[in-house]
């Protein structure tokens, strides 16, 4: 199988921002096995050929959610996605999509940190509970219902992959709001409250346009386009009904 | 300064012609401009209940243009457009579900698009059964 | 935060689309391609009293307006999305230019249909 004879030229979108105005394409050669996936490419040239080029990674094993970029154009976890699948072209590599480039490779993910942070992504009990009360029970239908959402591995590939988050980044975006459902759905939770007014303001859920391709690239199946769209149809059903049935009907 | 300090200029690209640089978005542009199909033919029939309203005369001609061929013709297209739209909209449908159980497994994304889509065929017949009888 | 007002021009979308989506084709092949060509339905059926006496029975009516309605609500709310889209945020602009002339539709929609008694 390794013949460790074939190479593979990887272009990389650079930028160094103490010495580039933009960034610029730099083609590496790389020698490559049929097990190498884009990350281990990466580190052969940072290894081997170019010590200065910056990029994210941790687990190697999809599941850290560091390594997102855009592979040929498409958002994807680069210890996920096989140099084989692209030999004998050129594969070309650059920062994830609609987020500002650090340096590289490397995104600035403030703003999704910020984002994060502002649903709320724990358990808010309804009364404080102490240790003595022994565990919170939830049976498995009961998990069954945020399960997909829950796996979310906060790799942005879904960001990089929204048009709306890149045309407005006030947008809360696919990968939060999934995330917001998944604590909504969950019955140990009594936070909604506390969330929906996110998913009902302006920078919430009607900022989709239903593409579809967050939940496309998602590694995680974790289909965030369907928790914006069920929140659409929640913040509306509220909209409309929110004279008429009395606050804290539901639920 | 900090860490963050001067060295840090983060790059920030253009979302000039998105759309353009990926089939996915390219689909996606397609079948949002079904809309202007949509448009139309909500202005087509506009005009005519206008014309209608006008009396036998304007109605009359505005049925001159209705049968020109040429306006067939846009019709065709404009039939087009509107299939395009149906596909594409119980395509995406499933996304815009929440999950529906039927014997305790969560219905597939691909049973709700067919479901859409023989809902559409099924209402297509009831309309076009009432036209003709409606005709006779 | 500001609760955003898109439920209502949301609900007309979706209204919109799915009714679109459903029956559209058929309303513009009956319409514009079977009965003017005479192909497969008589082109009688364009006849003046036919579409007349269409058009005076409240169904005919109602049938009409939501149609013409919903068509226009649908199809302006996708084009205000795409114009942002494709680079014009023009906002306030667009969304009046947008949204208006689907009102405007619609007013002219129940003012033609009520004309006709
Ligand atoms: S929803 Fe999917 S694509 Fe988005 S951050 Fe989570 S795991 Fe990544
Ligand atoms: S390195 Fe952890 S997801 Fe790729």
């Amino acid at each position: 199988m390794n013949t460790g004879n074939k190479v593979i030229t990887i272009e990389v979108l650079r930028y160094r921002p103490e010495q580039d105005t933009a960034p610029v394409a730099q083609e590496y050669i790389v020698p490559f096995t049929d097990d190498m996936s884009v990350l281990q490419g990466l580190q052969y040239i940072k290894d081997e050929l170019d010590g200065t080029l910056s990029f994210r990674w941790s687990c190697r094993m999809a599941i850290c959610g560091s390594c997102g970029m855009m592979i040929d154009s498409v958002p994807k976890l680069a210890c996920q996605t096989f140099l084989r699948d692209f030999y004998p072209n050129t594969v070309r590599v650059e920062a994830l999509a609609h987020f500002p480039i650090e340096r590289d490779l490397v995104i600035v993910m403030d703003d999704f940190m910020e984002k994060l942070d502002s649903i709320k992504p724990y358990i808010i009990p309804e009364k404080p509970r102490a240790l003595s009360e022994g565990e919170y029970l939830q049976t498995p239908a009961e998990r069954d219902l945020y399960e997909q959402f829950s796996s979310c591995i906060n790799c942005l590939l879904c960001y990089a992959a929204c048009p709306q988050y890149g045309l407005n980044s006030n947008f809360i975006g696919p990968g939060a709001m999934a995330l917001l459902h998944r604590y909504n759905l969950d019955n140990r939770d009594s936070g909604k409250e506390q969330r929906m007014p996110l998913v009902h303001a302006e920078e919430g859920v009607f900022n989709c346009t239903a593409v579809g391709y967050c939940s496309e690239v998602c590694p995680k199946k974790v289909d965030p386009a369907n928790a914006v769209n069920i929140n659409k149809t929640e913040s509306a059903s509220d909209y409309f009904l929110r004279f008429v049935t009395p606050k804290g009907a539901c639920k | 300064m900090s860490a963050r300090g001067p060295a840090r200029r983060p790059f920030v690209r253009s979302m000039e012609g998105w759309w353009r640089k990926n089939p996915y978005f390219i689909e996606y542009m397609v079948h949002e401009g079904t809309a202007l199909f949509v448009a139309a033919y909500a202005l087509i029939l506009l005009i005519s209940i206008t014309c209608l309203a006008r009396g036998e005369a304007a109605w009359n001609q505005w049925l001159a243009v209705l049968t020109n061929p040429l306006c067939i013709f846009v019709h065709v297209l404009l039939l087009v457009g509107f299939l395009y739209h149906t596909w594409t909209w119980f395509n995406i449908m499933p996304r815009t579900l929440p999950p529906i159980i039927m014997n305790g497994a969560r219905v597939t994304a691909a049973t709700i698009t067919r479901t859409g889509l023989a809902a559409a065929l099924i209402a297509s017949l009831i309309i076009f059964i009432i036209a003709a009888s409606l005709a006779s | 935060m500001k609760r955003s007002n898109a439920p209502i021009f949301w609900a007309l979308f979706g209204a919109g689309g799915m009714l679109s989506a459903l029956i559209g084709a058929v309303l513009v092949f009956i319409t514009g391609i079977a009965a003017p060509s005479g192909t497969f339905l008589p082109r009688e059926m364009l006849s003046y009293s036919n579409v007349l006496a269409f058009s005076q029975h409240w169904a005919g009516k109602g049938f009409l307006f939501i149609i013409i309605a919903l068509f226009l609500w649908h199809s302006v709310h996708r084009i205000f999305h795409t114009l942002h889209d494709i680079g014009i945020h023009a906002g306030t602009g667009a969304k009046l230019i947008c949204y208006g002339s689907a009102l405007t539709g619609t007013l002219a929609a129940a003012y033609a249909l009520l004309r006709i008694g």
